[in-house]
């Protein structure tokens, strides 16, 4: 048995431990709202807060984050809200499906850092892929959430 | 143009998922339907539901890809019908032939039914008022609707709500009048994405999040090279993954979006499924594409446009032309196949029951896929039930049902529900790539500096191969971007090579666009330098100054004003040969696709030997744009997708399996590299035209112009990783 602390919750799960974090979230535990896009690292779709960190969980073994504080896109965050409040505003999403992963990087950056610069966004950033090409939204409505937390 | 029909009182509104009660217009707007002559043989594929509370629901033939068609489709209807788009919700159609056609594919959406679209609004505002006059017992011409109110000339009001009851007994008003363009509301505007918030909380459902009781899931290990087949398989190791309950042969289904069959793992959670695909051990019968190299066939097609090919078009007489030119330009241009990576790989859930089965997918193209179903499955298309998911992007990938079928298939095999997901190497490996190509190109210049004679000779896998293997030249529809062009160049030859195909082709966002768009607007700049003029006067003086009307599509013929416009305007805003920083430069190319102008102008520098794009200026002319939200998003997308494939997009295969697996030797432009864009919508009064396409086409030449500009290097070959640039 498993236990995961996923959005506040206790989940206890019995599943294979080689079972990455990305899987038991979406299917044994049910938050579809983190992705799955390259299971290798590469993409950032599946990212979620771990301790406050954005991790792929495509790559860390469910058994490893037990006793971790889990937070998804549907979880709860000062900064996360912050941010999907701008992000509708900027009209960021096209198809929408890496926005999630791309939401949880941009609130782990701004957990760690109050006045990033345009270079600090760019390089947080990067580590997400948007097929569609929203790169410029997202970075227009980052750097007005700052502005806005720090007026 | 279809008849609209209030349909509140019928009983067929069952069935389109529309609860009864309130007003329900419904139309036609397929233009090739006959006109109906009693209610029976009416079937229509639009629906506006006004209820009592005033709540509207818009039904969407169309799949949200990223495209904003849910928002823009609807937001038209609004417009005309002076709703609050506050007050509007969204149902989003099954795929089945009574909503007419909903391939979302070719940037037609808009196209398709924006006048229909705004007949339905129209109508219903019409009844809307002519039910307020009747209440009130005043003349119609005393009302007027405004904001999800009629309001009468005394200054009483009423709202739409309130009116569902009297206008549901009126009979459809034979004429109606559109609101004037300065009227416009939402048309035009800049309209917030109806889907966006569900977006951001994570809530919006794509096919992978979708969930059915009892459902397998399902991964499938196809052979690497195209239609190759398993000869035997050994599963004893996949069988000791914790979760892996089955491993099952999958049978190819040998139709254009047919199953590709191979062994297939069913497993309780997808990653059991994905590790038990990984330990299958599985000898392949690697078939006829089992010795396909890419780098071969290069050569091979490059030998074929180096010879007389069949001629697609002929104007004039080339070779006297040529023997008039002071200067002869030659260049080959080649281009690699590329996979449509969505972000979202494929999927389908399907469950089946006795003979009816209902399916849950991000498709592009419902209807397809229900006609691909019901012929496996052997049952009418009425027994086949497509819901369309949000589609975690497309870009032509998720019109091709294949991945449905093969969900259909499993699920009658294993009597259960199941969900068949890619992974994301599936999905780079086993796609319908789009084609590869090499293209010679000749011109000559004369003494004036003016262009004698051109000929372009290309060869490439058609996508007419899909359908039909023995085809091994373009498709006519396939060179029109080569022979459909603005230019004044009376002495013209475009010729096609022999390319048999060895992969799935299919079409990828802006389709042949991308390799014609390429050589044309690379070589174009090669010819003004070799005439010592300036690229951007150089191509405006081979459209010339007068306005020609021609070739184009069917009612939709171009015009050289609006080429001359995009192009000068974007080298307006993009401050065209300004001074710039050491080492910057920019390049220019402008594009005719999906009946829309785009021109793009680039702004690069090469340091160190490495590229990086600083800025896009894009000015596209769509015709009346919709929302110019949706127009600029998908003109600051297509920047980036054309970005992706100018510098990384390769897909090579050796030994008949495709090299490439996964975004680390698949790239994408990532956030740190995307240059600045900045979209200009040209004002216009005409009929709406492709948005999602057209943007991508233009990209590649220009940063490649660019590069030229910058190091008087001269690249003929994409991607310019491959030139060591990136
Ligand atoms: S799915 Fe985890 S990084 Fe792509
Ligand atoms: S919005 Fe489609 S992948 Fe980012």
């Amino acid at each position: 048995m498993t236990t995961l602390n996923v959005n506040g919750k206790k989940h206890s799960i019995d599943v294979d431990p080689d079972m990455p974090l990305l899987w038991a979230i979406r299917d044994i535990i049910g938050y579809t709202g983190t992705k799955y896009g390259c299971g290798k690292g590469l993409c950032g779709s599946c990212m979620v807060l771990m301790d406050g960190q954005a991790i792929n969980s495509c790559q860390m073994k469910a058994a490893t984050a037990e006793g971790k504080k889990i937070i998804t896109i549907e979880g709860e965050n000062k900064n996360l809200q912050l941010l999907q409040e701008s992000w509708v505003k900027h009209n960021v999403p096209q198809c929408g499906f890496c926005q999630p992963g791309q939401l949880i990087t941009a609130t782990a950056l701004l957990n760690s850092n109050d006045n990033p610069s345009e270079r600090d966004i760019e390089n947080a950033m990067s580590r997400n892929i948007c097929r569609c090409g929203t790169y410029q939204r997202i970075k227009s409505a980052i750097i007005e959430t700052v502005e806005l937390k720090n007026s | 143009m279809g008849a609209v029909r209030n349909i509140s009182r019928r009983s067929f509104i069952k069935g389109i998922g529309l609860a009864s009660g309130g007003l329900i217009i419904a139309c036609n707007s397929n233009p090739f339907a006959s006109e109906p002559k009693d209610l029976i043989e009416f079937n229509p594929n639009l629906f506006v539901q006004l209820n009592s509370d005033g709540s509207l629901v818009l039904v969407a033939s169309r799949s949200e890809m990223g495209n904003g068609v849910r928002t823009s489709l609807t937001s038209v209807i609004a417009d005309e019908m002076e709703a609050d788009w506050k007050r509007v919700s969204i149902k989003q159609a099954t795929g089945d032939a009574k909503y007419g056609d909903q391939n979302t594919d070719g940037s037609r959406s808009i196209r398709y039914l924006y006048e229909t679209m705004r007949k339905m609004g129209a109508t219903t505002r019409t009844m809307l008022e002519q039910a307020a006059a009747k209440k009130w017992e005043v003349s119609v011409e005393e009302c007027s609707a405004k904001d999800h109110f009629v309001h009468h000339t005394s200054g009483k009001k009423i709202s739409f709500g309130d009116l569902v009851e009297i206008a549901k007994t009126l009979e459809v008003p034979e004429e109606v009048t559109f609101k004037s363009k300065d009227k416009f509301k939402y048309i035009g505007s800049y309209l917030e994405g109806i889907d966006v918030p569900n977006y951001a909380n994570g809530s919006a459902v794509f096919g992978l999040d979708k969930r059915v009781d009892n459902m397998k899931f399902v991964a499938i290990k196809r052979c690497p090279s195209t239609f190759g087949t398993a000869k035997t398989f050994d599963d004893s190791e996949a069988l000791k993954i914790k979760g892996v309950e089955k491993v099952m042969q999958l049978d190819r289904v040998p139709r254009p979006f047919g199953a590709l069959g191979g062994v297939a793992v069913v497993a309780n959670n997808t990653w059991a499924a994905f590790q038990g695909k990984d330990a299958l051990k599985v000898d392949w019968d690697l078939g006829a594409n089992g010795s396909y190299d890419s780098d071969d066939y290069m050569e091979l097609l490059t030998k074929n446009v180096h010879k007389k090919g069949t001629v697609a078009k002929e104007s004039g007489n080339v070779n006297k032309a040529f023997r008039k030119a002071t200067k002869i330009i030659e260049s080959t241009f080649k281009a690699p196949h590329l996979a449509h990576a969505p972000m979202e790989v494929p999927n389908a859930i399907a469950v089946v029951n006795g003979d009816t089965c209902e399916v849950w997918a991000p498709t592009q193209d419902p209807q397809t896929a229900r006609t691909e179903v019901a012929e496996f499955l052997g049952v009418e298309k009425e027994n086949v039930t497509i819901n369309i998911t949000f589609l975690g992007g497309g870009f032509g990938r998720k019109s091709k049902p294949d991945y449905i079928v093969e969900a259909v298939a499993m699920a009658k095999q294993l009597n259960s529900p199941v969900q068949v997901i890619w992974s994301r190497e599936d999905d780079i490996q086993q796609c319908y790539f789009h084609t590869v190509s090499s293209q010679y190109m000749k011109a000559g210049i004369d003494a004036d500096g003016n262009v004698s004679g051109w000929l372009h000779r290309y060869a490439f896998p058609s996508i007419m191969s899909t359908f039909n293997p023995a085809a091994d030249g373009p498709a006519g529809w396939e060179n029109g971007s080569a022979t459909n062009m603005p230019y004044l160049i009376p002495d013209m030859r475009v010729e096609t090579g022999k390319a048999p195909a060895h992969v799935r082709i299919g079409w990828l966002r802006s389709v042949i666009n991308i390799p014609h768009g390429f050589s044309v607007n690379v070589f174009i700049d090669e010819l003004a330098h070799a005439a010592g003029k300036d690229p951007l006067d150089f191509r405006l003086n081979m459209i010339g100054t007068e306005d020609r009307i021609e070739g184009g599509e069917g009612d939709y013929k171009w015009n050289t004003k609006r080429f001359r416009h995009v192009l000068k305007q974007v080298a307006k805003n993009a401050d065209w040969g300004k001074k710039l920083p050491e080492g910057h430069a920019q390049g220019i190319a402008v594009q005719y696709s999906f009946l829309s102008y785009v021109a793009s102008v680039a702004e690069v520098s090469v340091k160190d030997g490495k590229v990086k794009v600083h800025k896009v200026h894009t000015v596209v002319d769509c015709g009346v744009a919709i929302n110019k939200n949706t127009v600029e998003s998908q003109m600051e997308g297509a920047a980036v997708f054309g970005m992706s494939l100018a510098l990384y997009g390769k897909i090579t295969a050796k030994d008949g399996a495709i090299e490439q697996s996964n975004f680390h030797d698949y790239q994408m432009v990532r956030m740190h590299e995307a240059p600045e864009i900045h979209v200009e919508i040209v004002d216009s009064d005409e009929k709406p035209t492709g948005v999602g396409e057209p943007g991508v086409p233009v990209i590649a030449p220009a940063i490649v112009n660019a590069v030229f500009k910058a190091t008087g290097k001269r690249y003929h070959s994409l991607p310019l990783s491959d030139h060591n640039l990136v």
